[in-house]
């Protein structure tokens, strides 16, 4: 099969599972979001207390361990990082935020649109608007430096983990939080989430489906091919909504969305600009993450971290609206990203006034 | 001898955009990469913009003496638009 058809199922599946997911028990129009589910993980294991958005989302791991395995298949399974993993944590954190204070990442935004929820117009203008700003940078230069390879275990370590993981998810020790009520309860059984995390984990390894990549691309160099992945989701997301009735046209009442359009734009525009830097969407990152690739791991690492300041410092939106704390968060993550897109510019230059 | 891009230990986009500057400002451009997403992305990249690509698994040192899984890919530019 060549790359274009590649990229389409793979759309297609993810859009699809995105609906079946939706009806065998997640939130609505939240069948894959990875920012929702990587915050619902983080209080799963405690690390926030949050008691309506606690639950070990076993698509996560499933991604992870999905891609691992195509990765594999396919002899790209490789370790290798070294480029920037700090400035990647701090992305990820970042990315995190903007994510929350929309309530979802761009994958979920392209589901609210196909599920009719139209602030997530302000979502795809504001991430659109983010990612051409990051595309500026990525112009003039901007790098977080090369990889290089790593010994094995860097590979390995967050598969284990999500291995782990989906142990936990499924005997349920005491220490491990599930919310008893809100988005956390809602949830389809582990072992229909888990196995279409693994399709699609597989499926977005081999494709490289990027949400982020597709606009990025557009822009950058007019090429369509990740777009039309982007596309493919929200087409089979919308069919199969309208079919199911699942779709309802408007602003207000949606689930899980708030209808304040400046702070729904500015929360994506921080997640399109920090995507841009860290080269993939919050679900590309998973899947280079499960590659072998540890600064995938790293951005990871730093959505984790960042969804739990997110809510324990109240900075998550919630169907109320954005809060204070939040806005305040939203605007840190544009100047810190603004920063390290103007540094990397810089560093590139220097990098090659040293080398000639 | 092509102009020389070295977009090794680099993902995507870069590898684009580096081989988007060596086109625009020479002829026949030679980029090394070390990952199969950024080969797919540099030659289909180059394709549409109406150049012959050859790719090439190379499993040999590279100039610094490390030795990469890379892929030489050879970008011909003659009858691009």
């Amino acid at each position: 099969m060549d790359q274009r058809r590649v990229v389409l199922v793979a759309g297609a599946v993810v859009g699809a599972l995105s609906v079946f997911l939706a009806k065998a028990g997640n939130p609505a129009n939240m069948g894959i979001c990875i920012a929702c589910f990587i915050r619902d993980i983080a209080g799963g294991l405690g690390l926030h207390r949050a008691e309506v958005v606690q639950y070990l989302r076993p698509e996560v791991p499933g991604f992870i361990i999905g891609s691992m395995l195509a990765a594999l298949a396919a002899g790209e399974f490789r370790a290798r990082g070294g480029s920037s993993p700090v400035l990647r944590f701090v992305l990820g954190f970042f990315v995190m935020i903007g994510a929350l204070v929309f309530l979802g990442c761009p994958l979920r935004m392209v589901l609210r649109l196909a599920g009719g929820d139209l602030n997530a117009v302000f979502g795809i203008l504001g991430f659109t608007a983010g990612i051409w700003v990051g595309a500026l940078f990525l112009r003039r230069g901007f790098t977080l430096g090369r990889s290089a390879r790593m010994p094995a275990g860097n590979a390995v370590a967050l598969p284990v983990f999500s291995v782990l993981l989906v142990i936990l998810a499924i005997t349920a020790p005491a220490f491990i939080f599930f919310s008893s009520k809100g988005p956390g309860s809602a949830h389809a059984p582990v072992l229909a989430a888990l196995a279409a995390g693994l399709i699609v984990g597989a499926l977005a390894q081999r494709s490289r489906l990027c949400l982020a990549g597709g606009i990025r691309d557009l822009i950058l160099i007019r090429d369509p091919h990740l777009f039309n992945g982007f596309a493919a989701i929200f087409g089979v997301a919308l069919i199969l909504n309208l079919v199911s009735g699942g779709f309802k046209l408007g602003f207000a009442g949606q689930p899980v969305a708030h209808t304040d359009g400046l702070w729904n734009f500015l929360g994506l525009a921080a997640v399109g600009l920090g995507a841009s830097l860290l080269g993939g969407c919050p679900l590309r990152q998973c899947i280079l993450a499960g590659e072998g690739d540890a600064d995938g791991v790293m951005a990871f690492l730093g959505m984790l971290v960042g969804a739990a300041f997110a809510h324990n410092w109240g900075i998550a939106s919630s169907a109320a609206g954005p809060t204070a704390n939040g806005k305040v968060a939203t605007a840190a993550a544009l100047a810190v990203m603004t920063i390290i897109g103007y540094m990397g510019v810089r560093g590139s230059g220097k990098g090659k006034a040293q080398a000639e | 001898m092509a102009y020389r891009v070295d977009a090794r230990g680099l993902s995507c986009p870069q590898p684009v955009v580096m081989t988007k500057k060596a086109l625009d400002s020479c002829g026949d451009v030679q980029v090394l990469v070390d990952n199969a997403t950024a080969m797919e992305n540099v030659s289909r990249f180059a394709r549409h913009s109406g150049c012959d690509v050859d790719v090439e698994a190379s499993s040999e040192a590279g100039e610094d003496g490390e030795g990469c899984d890379c892929y030489i890919i050879r970008i011909h530019a003659k009858g691009r638009a």
